[in-house]
Parts: C-alpha cells; sequence; structure tokens
C-alpha cells in the first residue's frame, strides 16, 4: 500500500497495470483528436488515408477549407477570447476586492456573505443561464414598456454571455485571491506603514506583489474557463458563437476535420499555458 | 484628536463600502434577482396574450406528465451512478499520486493527470465521439479483430453517456481525494498493518474515515456538474439519452415555454441542492469548508 510496508509482486503489478491504463483513458481522446487532423480524408474517422496539412492550410483552390481559411471558425475564435479577456479582467477586479472584504473587512452579515459568494458553484450552468435571460430579458421588456429604450444589450448576445461567465467564474477567482491574501505576514504592511509609507504605496510596493502569483494564477484559470464554458454560454448566445458553442453546431451535424485541427491548436496552447503557470508556482495549479 | 477619529471612521466606512459595493451588485444582479425572477415566472400560467396569473401548472404538468418525470429520475440515478464510477477510478490514482509515487514522480503524474483538463469539454467530447461512432476507430478495430462481424455503433447508448460523464468529471474528484490523502499520516497505515490489519480492514477503518472530507467534496461537486451536464448526453447520448438539462432548454430555446422551463430548473435546482446538503449532513461538514478543498 505505501513505500514503507512490504509490497507482494501482484500488487505492483497491477497498480503498474492500472496507471498505465488510467492514463491511457485520460489521454486516448485527445490522441485520437490530433491524429485525424491529419487524416487526408473529408471525416474524422479511419481508415487512415495518408498525411495532409490540408485541414490548417487548405482553401477554397484545393477544395478544401483548412482552419486558418474557414473565416467562421476564426471569427468564433477571437469571439471567444474577447469575451474571455472580459471575463479574466472583471474577475481578477471583483476577485480582489472580495478577499480584502472577506479577509479585511468588519461587518455585519460577512458570514452570510461568504456563503453567498460561494453559491454560483453549486448552481448548475444552465439554470444560471436561464435566469440571467429571463432577468435580462424583463429587464429589457420593462425599459422598452416603460421609457421607449430600446437595451439591446439585455438581450442573448455577447454581454449577456459575459455576465453569465462571469457570474461564476468570480468565485472561484474571489477563492484563490482571498487563500493568498489569508497567509499574507500583516507585518510586513505595518512595517511599511510605520516606516512613512501612505497606504497606496504600501498596497502597491508590498501587497499587490505578493498578490501577483495569485492574481496570474486565477486569470489564467478564469481565462480557460470561460474558453471552454459551454453551458451558460449556449443558452445566452446570440448571433454571435464563441467557439464551443459553434463546435457543438458543426459536431451535431458531422463535422470534417477542421474541428480535430481547431481542437490541436487550442490542447497546445492550453497546455503551455498550463505548464507555465505550473512552472511559476506548483502549489496554486489546482483549481 | 476628534475630528481625527471621526474622520478616520469616515474612511474605513467609505472603505468598506467601496468594497462592498462590486460584490453585493455581482450577487445581486446576477445570481440573487435572477434566481427570484425565475422563481416567480415558475409560479404562473398564461391565460391570454401578455396576461399571467399565480398558478402551480407548471409543477403540476411536471408531476402529470409520465415523461417529464421519467427524465428527471432517469438523470438523477445516472448521475448517482457516474458518481460513484468517478470516486471509484479515482481514487487509486489519487492514492498512487498522494501516498506511492514519491517526489517528482508524483508530481509530474499529477500534471499528467491535470493536462487533459486544461482544454475545453468539446474536444473531450469530440474525441470520444471519433472513437465510438459506428465509422469511428474502436468499432473499425473491433472488426479487424474479428470480434463483430460489421461496425458496431457504440455511440447513443447509457453506457456510453457513463464514459463521457466519468471521464469529464475525474479531476474534480481526484484532486480533493489528493489533498485529503495527503495529510494522512503513514505511521497510521504502518501501525494498522502491525496489529495485523489488511489491506481492506486498514482502508476502511483508517483511510476512508480520514479521506471522508475528500470523499464528500469531490462527490458534491462531481454530481452537480453531471447532473448539470448538458454537451455529453446530447452528444453522446443522442436524442435517447433523456438528461433533464435538455428538456430546460427544450423549454426555454426551443419551444419558448419560459414559464415551463423555469419550473424545471428549479426542479434540478432543488434536487442539486438537497444531494449537497444530504452529502454534508452525512459527512458532518460545513460548506464552506468544502468548496475551499476543491
Amino acid at each position: 500500500m505505501i513505500p514503507s510496508l512490504p509490497k507482494p509482486l501482484w500488487l505492483r503489478l497491477s497498480t503498474g497495470v492500472y496507471v498505465m491504463g488510467f492514463l491511457g483513458f485520460l489521454f486516448l481522446p485527445l490522441a485520437v483528436v490530433a491524429v485525424f487532423a491529419f487524416n487526408d480524408a473529408p471525416y474524422p474517422a479511419p481508415p487512415w488515408a495518408g498525411f495532409t496539412l490540408d485541414w490548417f492550410l487548405g482553401n477554397a483552390s484545393k477544395g478544401r477549407t483548412g482552419l486558418f481559411g474557414d473565416s467562421e471558425v476564426l471569427a468564433s475564435v477571437v469571439t471567444s477570447c474577447i469575451v474571455a479577456l472580459w471575463v479574466t479582467v472583471l474577475s481578477a477586479l471583483l476577485g480582489t476586492a472580495n478577499a480584502f472584504l472577506l479577509e479585511r473587512g468588519q461587518f455585519r452579515g460577512k458570514k452570510i456573505l461568504s456563503v453567498l459568494m460561494l453559491s454560483p458553484l453549486v448552481i448548475p450552468g444552465v439554470i444560471l443561464g436561464i435566469s440571467i435571460l429571463a432577468f435580462a430579458s424583463r429587464l429589457a421588456d420593462f425599459a422598452d414598456d416603460t421609457f421607449g429604450w430600446d437595451l439591446d444589450f439585455l438581450r442573448p448576445g455577447l454581454p449577456l454571455v459575459l455576465l453569465g461567465q462571469f457570474s461564476y467564474i468570480a468565485t472561484i477567482s474571489t477563492l484563490t485571491i482571498s487563500a493568498r491574501l489569508r497567509r499574507f505576514d500583516t507585518t510586513l504592511e505595518e512595517a511599511a506603514l510605520n516606516l512613512g509609507a501612505s497606504r497606496s504605496a504600501a498596497f502597491r510596493t508590498i501587497l499587490l506583489p505578493y498578490l501577483r502569483p495569485a492574481l496570474l494564477g486565477s486569470s489564467a484559470i478564469s481565462f480557460l474557463m470561460s474558453f471552454a464554458d459551454f453551458n451558460t454560454t449556449l443558452i445566452l448566445v446570440g448571433s454571435d458563437s464563441p467557439l464551443t458553442v459553434m463546435m457543438y453546431g458543426r459536431m451535431r451535424e458531422g463535422a470534417t476535420p477542421v474541428l480535430n485541427a481547431v481542437s490541436l491548436v487550442l490542447m497546445l496552447a492550453s497546455t503551455a499555458l498550463a505548464l507555465t503557470l505550473l512552472r511559476r508556482r506548483p502549489t496554486d495549479a489546482a483549481p | 484628536m476628534l475630528d481625527g477619529s471621526i474622520d478616520r471612521r469616515w474612511r474605513a466606512r467609505l472603505s468598506l463600502g467601496l468594497l462592498l459595493a462590486p460584490a453585493l451588485l455581482w450577487l445581486g444582479a446576477l445570481i440573487i434577482l435572477p434566481h427570484v425572477d425565475l422563481a416567480v415566472l415558475s409560479f404562473r400560467e398564461r391565460i391570454a396574450p401578455r396576461q399571467y396569473r399565480l398558478s402551480l401548472a407548471q409543477y403540476e404538468t411536471f408531476f402529470v406528465e409520465p415523461l417529464y418525470w421519467h427524465v428527471f429520475v432517469h438523470t438523477a440515478l445516472m448521475s448517482v451512478i457516474a458518481t460513484f464510477m468517478t470516486l471509484l477510478l479515482a481514487f487509486p490514482i489519487a492514492w498512487v499520486i498522494a501516498k506511492v509515487a514519491r517526489g517528482r514522480a508524483a508530481s509530474l503524474l499529477f500534471i499528467v493527470c491535470l493536462i487533459p483538463f486544461w482544454v475545453s469539454e468539446t474536444v473531450r467530447t469530440l474525441g470520444w465521439m471519433i472513437l465510438l461512432r459506428e465509422s469511428g476507430v474502436l468499432p473499425a478495430l473491433l472488426v479487424k479483430l474479428h470480434i463483430t462481424a460489421e461496425p458496431v455503433e457504440l455511440l447513443y447508448r447509457d453506457a456510453t453517456v457513463f464514459v463521457g460523464l466519468v471521464y469529464t468529471s475525474l479531476l474534480f474528484m481526484v484532486v480533493p481525494l489528493i489533498s485529503s490523502l495527503e495529510s494522512l499520516d503513514n505511521s497510521l497505515i504502518e501501525a494498522a498493518y502491525d496489529l495485523g490489519a489488511g489491506g481492506f480492514a486498514t482502508l476502511r477503518t483508517i483511510v476512508i474515515p480520514h479521506a471522508a472530507p475528500g470523499i464528500t467534496a469531490g462527490c458534491i461537486v462531481v454530481f452537480m456538474l453531471t447532473l448539470g451536464n448538458y454537451l455529453t448526453p446530447t452528444l453522446l447520448g443522442g436524442k435517447n439519452s433523456q438528461w433533464f438539462t435538455e428538456q430546460i432548454y427544450a423549454q426555454f430555446i426551443t419551444r419558448f415555454n419560459w414559464e415551463q422551463g423555469a419550473a424545471f430548473g428549479f426542479l434540478l435546482l432543488g434536487l442539486s441542492t438537497a444531494m449537497v446538503v444530504l452529502g454534508l449532513r452525512l459527512s458532518g461538514q460545513r460548506f464552506g469548508d468544502v468548496m475551499r478543498r476543491t
């Protein structure tokens, strides 16, 4: 069981087999996605028909649209990036404010507030989506009926997608940043104040550098979660589809290997992001 | 002096207010009010265009129409089973990472386990579709190995949905399990062994009680995510997958029957909350501690 106890051979062998099997199970779907991005056939399915880069570089003259010639795919990637950037920035700001509120603030109802802040994590994404959709529509209808205002951003579309994702991703950034702030040695800040630093100077030179790893970590997680979000986005989406919704639509129709190509690029990009982050701070890696 | 202290108190209040405002705006405008609105919506019935009255009709439909509550029960049961399967599959790997592997090997294994979850569920589901559909990799392999004469359709079955759900959930089980197993003192296991306990007895009396908080945290999160999943059941299970989120989506987006959809949403939220509370009760933990673990 543990290294200090005697281990029979069968146990060691079966542990090895299990770990290999587990890793195989984890990576098999990703491996086939990657492999069939290079298959010279119109559908991502066996048999293997030779190597091609058409699904990346192909254009109309070749009769195949590759990833870099598929304007719908590229537009959806841009859409996803814009939404994810907004969600990341907003979550980092709110997360920091919440961390100070929870760790430094003294006020009545703090317990209730901290539980409420966690609640978005236990509400299924579809329900977050429909509740925000219904509420935003009610506000929009009200503004239209009463003042004759046409509040387009409250109708299904990117602003609502952004708010829907933000509503629960903010909880994750709050947790990450609070956890770091809780471990802060306040004597450092007091020393700075005693030495004549203003509050804002102490914040900029002591606290912010201290919080930097948590801010970077939670930003990366927010970006990836926003990029990968499906449930909330599907409900709130308007005419511009982010990548996940666009892929879902094509997967239902039977997609070409362009989706494999875009998935491979995503895998490489997110792995690179994850690994740089892990290298920085191994302990803050877990979401 | 007096002015100074009043001034300071004012400033403290002001900064508290400034910190409180964004939090209240976030929770109020995006969580609380939308859910209150959803509740109002679910308790009304349309009697004429733009005319509504208070009623329980939406909830009545759910209980009267067998299709709806069948799908609801089906979703709940499958989520419970998928959660257990995830726990069974994730526990040994968490054990290996926390207790068996050491130093660099352990952290490398952990990172390798994390990597698949940095890519979106859409990509992972695409992989399963390529593997399992009739023209896919696995059916072709089965034919080649002479196990089946013709390629079989492996998609659109409950078993396939299980595979997809367990796969998607693994990480959320592995992480809390590792953190709870790491804090278990090895000498306790050694003591049990020295006192003559076998592997199973040690697991039952030492390991599982100690890892209970991690197990609960993992199960709660996995159950909730599985229950609310939409992508995996629709793509891997197809039209017959009978997942309750599909009913909510259909009412809201396809049929534009928001009142019915809101009631369904509340039923799902109720079930999810009930399971969270039950899990916490059974293991005697507090909500905040559990969420911080994950």
